[in-house]
């Protein structure tokens, strides 16, 4: 073996260049593509013209250039930061699980956020927010309730005692899943007046995003990321066990809490902009994983880039595929997602031989 | 050759040198009932002993109370320090934990789990210096380890990993290595050559070793003194010759068997009755 100087699992700076390679051609492709397709280069130049003491001319006409500015910006901005926060959540519970499987969605997060925010919807909180945009109580609601709904999963999978297995807590968040559903079906039955309103939140608020939902998510999305990112060398400890991190100087527990509030709180800030999109934040970890490295400094800055870049190039194809209609996103994840989860295992396999 | 080895600081009024570990009277419950049942053990700087025990005696129970990880009804010492007096950082300077069968995280290589183990010299949310490199690049060199460094820790053989978590432990920069059951998973080859890996290190870098085993004649032969805990309670300590006794393993172990004197130990030999 020849002896090259071995350094630690950092992030490679090609990989980061590759992640802000991927938000910057989803941003142009986002803006560009739609029913009216716009040039890619006069896009870019209209989009630079947005930062202070740029001056370009894009050649757009004075309504392209409000397609670009206020219809298609925000929508994509808002899908690179709920892919973001889909993405670096779900490599954030697969650390703090230990658990390869983990995910928003597998973990009942996501559903326990659905029915928060259908119980604020059919109290009323969000009447009017169809039109109006976002309002400032569907984040706090989907956050209580995914909280609650990971602390429910992570008991009940608990209860299978100490030596639990990775698919022990899975089947718990599958029955907690299960329990908001019906819930939320059973709230919607009851109150049939609103199901239009949660339907359309449902299937995908990323058709709807205005720069309203934009500036309601970023705080939320600011805050998740700064407490993971910081505790990225962390999780890298707790991977070998709790036992050998609190040996090793950490409040294993501590530590835990901390990263499931952050981890939910942009769960339910993802959720609440854009409804159950599923799939990225197993997808993007699990990729980034296998190119890239397994330590978290490397996953969770570039499962951020290239979760984002990957949400917002599937809500292309989610209103190009079958123009004029849109399909709504989740389901564009979902088949996707599918057999690329299956390629990857695949591949993984492959690697492992 | 590792950094930030300090040199431990004697509890003020104790007379004359502080013992490395010094517990007295350590009572641990787990769910209501008693694992250990006032513990008394000392072990001097530079010596190691090995905690024997059948299984359920709460051997793991009272490594991990003097690893910090479980707080119980007593005192320990680290030192002479109490250990609920040490930070948690502080304390992982001061001792080190190899589990009986650690975490292997999937993907990650050698020279990252080694790095782990300057944790407690890296700040809380900063990022490792030249020195804790250096430091893991030491470690790995006095191993034999060298080669290893790029490769993924799940592909390495059991014997392999064994002096990787050593390794870690090392890395750690502790003068107290608590080692929970460190052969069990080795064929008597690499049973063999961790100890006697164990046994270099002790002397080479003035090392203190606890350790617990299930093996009783090799037990005998590395460990200076045997501890034999039974029902949550010291029932024999001392050399190995003092504990490894027919009357004693029959009682406690309820094995029949013969001990036949040997040139580093007594070597204990399992009979059939009939």
């Amino acid at each position: 073996m020849v002896a090259a100087p071995t350094r630690p699992a950092g992030l490679r700076k090609r990989w980061l260049l590759a992640g802000f390679a991927a938000v910057l051609v989803a941003l142009v492709a986002g803006v560009s593509l739609g029913p009216v397709n716009l040039p890619p280069g006069s896009v870019a130049a209209e989009l630079l013209n947005l930062l202070p003491g740029v001056h370009l001319d894009s050649g757009l006409t004075e309504r392209e250039v409000a397609i670009v500015v206020e219809l298609r910006l925000p929508r994509v901005v808002l899908g690179l930061l709920v892919g973001a926060l889909l993405a670096l959540a779900g490599g954030c519970y697969q650390g703090v699980f230990r658990n390869p499987l983990a995910d928003p969605y597998l973990l009942g997060v996501a559903a326990g956020a659905g029915f928060a925010v259908t119980v604020a919807i059919v109290l009323g909180a969000g009447a009017g927010g169809a039109l109006t945009g976002l309002p400032v109580t569907i984040p706090l609601a989907a956050f209580v309730g995914s909280l609650g709904a990971v602390v429910l999963t992570y008991l009940l999978g608990a209860a299978g005692g100490r030596d639990r297995s990775p698919a022990a807590l899975i089947l718990a968040g599958v029955a907690v899943s299960a329990f908001f559903s019906a819930g939320q079906t059973y709230l919607l039955q009851q109150h049939s007046d609103t199901i239009q309103q949660v339907y359309s939140w449902l299937l995908g608020r990323l058709a709807t995003a205005g720069w309203h939902d934009v500036w309601l998510v970023l705080p939320y999305f600011v805050l998740t990321a700064v407490v993971v990112l910081l505790h990225r060398r962390e999780l890298d400890v707790l991977s070998v066990g709790d036992d050998e991190a609190a040996s090793l100087g950490l409040h294993p527990q501590r530590s835990r809490y901390l990263l499931i509030a952050a981890a939910s709180l942009g769960t339910a800030a993802a959720v609440s902009a854009s409804g159950l999109i599923g799939f990225v934040g197993i997808i993007v970890p699990h990729t980034v994983r296998l190119l890239a490295g397994a330590s978290h400094r490397v996953i969770l800055p570039l499962s951020m880039l290239f979760g984002g870049a990957f949400l917002a190039l599937t809500d292309v194809v989610a209103r190009t595929a079958a123009a004029p209609a849109e399909i709504p996103i989740g389901v564009v994840t979902a088949v996707l997602g599918g057999p690329f989860f299956v390629l990857i295992l695949r591949t993984a396999r492959r690697v492992g031989q | 050759m590792s950094p930030g080895l300090r040199p431990p600081r004697p509890h003020p009024g104790e007379a004359g040198p502080a013992a490395a570990v010094r517990v007295r009277d350590l009572r641990v419950e787990l769910g209501g009932s008693p694992i250990l049942a006032g513990v008394d053990l000392t072990v001097a700087v530079g010596e190691w002993v090995t905690v024997i025990g059948p299984n359920g005696a709460g051997k793991s129970t009272l490594l991990r109370a003097v690893g910090g990880l479980l707080a119980g009804d007593g005192e320990v010492s680290l030192f002479g320090t109490p250990i609920r007096a040490l930070r948690r950082r502080d304390r992982a300077r001061v001792v080190a934990t190899v589990a009986q069968s650690p975490v292997v995280p999937a993907g990650m290589s050698v020279f990252d789990y080694v790095l782990l183990g300057r944790t407690p010299y890296i700040p809380p949310l900063g990022r490792e210096s030249a020195a804790d490199l250096a430091t893991v690049h030491d470690v790995l060199d006095g191993l034999d380890l060298g080669g290893f460094g790029r490769r993924e820790l799940a592909t390495l053989s059991g014997g392999e990993r064994q002096r990787v978590f050593l390794a870690r432990a090392l890395a750690q920069g502790a003068t107290l290595l608590l080692l929970d059951e460190p052969t069990s998973a080795l064929d008597i080859g690499h049973q063999q050559e961790v100890l006697e890996l164990v046994d270099q290190l002790r002397r080479e870098h003035d090392l203190t070793v606890l350790a617990t085993m299930h093996d009783l004649s090799i037990a005998g032969e590395y460990a200076d003194r045997l501890v034999l805990l039974a029902d949550g309670r010291v029932a024999a300590a001392g050399p190995p010759e003092e504990v490894l006794t027919e009357s004693l393993l029959a009682r406690h172990y309820r094995a029949h068997v013969r001990v036949i004197p040997g040139p580093h130990g007594p070597h204990v030999v399992p009979l059939r009755r009939r």
